[in-house]
């Protein structure tokens, strides 16, 4: 018997259908969830980061401008300094290593070779991906460390190594996302110039570069959000020294290393804990710098 | 640096000894051309010559290669790497289809105009400015010149002329189809390629263009593709009615329009298929 137009149109629970109920309260929780814990962690973060300040008073001016590191000493000091500049070091030395390469690569395989510079460059570019981070640190303290030790006064453990290393780690996330970027530039741009008798390379270099800036940057600050948050493979082989490094080739240390090193044996609670917390939450504060660089890039995308 | 070599005969006097004799010389003379995809033959065996100085309308169904044969003379198909060419297109004695053949110059010489408006991301100025750079041209007086040369002729000039460092984005359609037609026109070219070039716009922009293009036609010889029958009938002076990759039909405009030759052309201006 055929239903009436009000048995199948109008809302009611026998046609409800609680399956899109459902589906609808099992995405609304992941996502409920997710926002959970990011908040919690800020939360929790924020609480012990700012322990050290409010109630071990250290100076906070002290904690970001001092370089002397002596939280077991009998004067004890404070000054995480050399290691805010040591993590901003390696990361920027890391991404002006990285980016050209990795843009370079990216334009490689969307513009000059687009067919093989993909089967070849993808894998590899996969691959670097898939390398555990201790595998990094593992060839950069066999390899390169001795390496530069050849050719330096130094031990090897040094700046410059944990540039190096991080500069691989970050090559494929830049190389992905700036290869992104190229593909997705409409082919009547390049139809347009080509058109006009510019070369290729004019093309790429006056045309392509500058529409796609935006994602390319976003691409290079992604890369340095990596670099900065990386810890174990640069701990192996940067050295982990407290002084301020004045060259490349000296030993240094970043946030993240002073934090694995000390978290161990340090006592929950005591202020030299509670500092490393207060680290923590540097880190948390500039990674969130890097997300809004990259909000403000995205917003200036103009096709 | 083989393209700066390169220099155009200034149009003007070959305007004056045309309107002593008119008699129309040939640009292009199509020879046997056919161009493949792969195995599959988009133009077949075209043969006919294109007039100096008038507009040359290429009419048929979508996918009946008008397209292909139109970026076939600025050499656009050999971006696309299964693309391949037959036969011999002649213009001023030499084949484009040659191996030798400098793309770059040629494109430079034979300019073209896409369906869809394409200006670069950046101001109108440096949008007509982007290529000159790559002819020698850096001067700001000398380039300041060449804009202002280039909008006029493309009828935009008065338009924009206030906002000439603005994005060219910030334009309307008709206005950025007629700043991609400036460009063009700054690089002096002798053949403009136009590949349905108001089939985007709305009827007053494409008003515009066609005007513009009756205009351009005392100084360019243009070919245009167009899906409008009206428009091929009103501007071209010549007509050539593609099916499946072939020429069915190629004579003067008002002959195809009242008296085609070919059962097949009649249906197509009628609407009877396509």
């Amino acid at each position: 018997m055929a239903l009436s137009a009000r048995d199948r149109l109008i809302k009611s629970k026998k046609n409800n259908s609680y399956g899109e109920l459902r589906g609808k309260i099992l995405v609304t929780l992941c996502a409920l969830i997710m926002i959970t814990a990011t908040i919690s962690v800020t939360v929790f973060l924020t609480t012990k980061g700012l322990q050290s300040f409010l109630v071990n008073s250290v100076s906070p001016i002290e904690f970001l401008t001092s370089t002397n590191w002596n939280p077991l000493g009998d004067n004890p000091g404070y000054g995480a300094f050399p290691f805010i500049f040591g993590s901003l070091a390696v990361t920027f030395l890391s991404a002006l290593i990285a980016a050209p390469i990795g843009i370079g690569g990216a334009i490689f395989m969307s513009e000059i070779a687009p067919s093989w510079g993909k089967k070849v460059l993808q894998p590899v570019i996969e691959l670097l991906v898939g390398i555990p981070s201790v595998v990094y640190g593992f060839i950069g303290l066999t390899v390169l460390v001795p390496f530069i030790r050849e050719y330096s006064s130094g031990t090897g453990f040094s700046i410059l190594a944990g540039t190096i290393v991080l500069s691989i780690m970050i090559l494929p996330t830049i190389t992905t996302i700036a290869t992104d970027a190229m593909g997705s530039l409409p082919n009547s741009l390049r139809e347009g110039s080509l058109a006009l008798g510019a070369t290729r390379w004019q093309t790429i270099k006056k045309v392509l570069i500058p529409a796609a800036l935006p994602s390319l940057l976003t691409a290079v600050v992604l890369g340095m959000a990596r670099a900065f948050g990386e810890a174990l493979a640069v701990q192996m082989v940067i050295g982990n020294v407290r002084a301020l490094p004045s060259s490349l080739l000296d030993p240094s240390a970043t946030l993240t290393t002073i934090i694995t090193l000390n978290m161990g044996h340090t006592t929950y609670g005591s202020i030299e804990n509670n500092t490393l917390w207060s680290m923590g939450l540097i880190l948390l504060i500039i990674s969130f710098v890097f997300i809004l660089i990259v909000r403000y890039l995205s917003s200036r995308r103009k096709i | 640096m083989m393209a700066s070599t390169i220099t155009i005969e200034p149009q003007t006097n070959k305007n004056k000894k045309r309107e002593i004799d008119k008699q129309k010389d040939t640009i292009l003379e199509i020879k046997d051309l056919s161009i493949f995809y792969g195995d599959n033959q988009a133009v077949k065996h075209a043969t006919f010559d294109i007039d100096e100085h008038a507009i040359t309308a290429l009419i048929g169904p979508s996918g009946c290669g008008k397209s292909t044969f139109l970026r076939g003379i600025n050499r656009m198909n050999d971006l696309i790497p299964i693309a391949r060419n037959e036969g011999q297109i002649i213009y001023e004695d030499i084949n484009l289809l040659d191996k030798n053949i400098n793309t770059i110059a040629l494109r430079k010489e034979i300019g073209m105009v896409f369906q869809k408006p394409n200006p670069f991301p950046k101001s109108v100025y440096n949008n007509i400015t982007h290529a000159l750079k790559f002819y020698g041209k850096r001067k700001k007086k000398q380039l300041d010149e060449v804009v202002e040369e280039s909008l006029r002729k493309a009828a935009l000039w008065d338009e924009v002329k206030d906002r000439l460092h603005e994005s060219a984005f910030s334009l309307s359609g008709g206005q950025q189809q007629r700043l991609c037609i400036a460009r063009t026109l700054a690089m002096k070219p002798n053949v403009l390629l136009l590949d349905e070039p108001s089939s985007a716009l709305d009827p007053i922009s494409n008003a515009k263009i066609e005007e513009l293009i009756l205009q351009l036609k005392e100084d360019y010889s243009i070919i245009i593709v167009t899906h409008n029958m009206q428009q091929a009938s009103r501007i071209s002076d010549k007509t050539a009615f593609f099916l499946n990759g072939s020429v069915i039909e190629y004579d003067e405009t008002e002959k195809i329009f009242t008296n085609p030759a070919h059962g097949k052309t009649e249906d197509y201006i009628s609407g009877r298929f396509g």
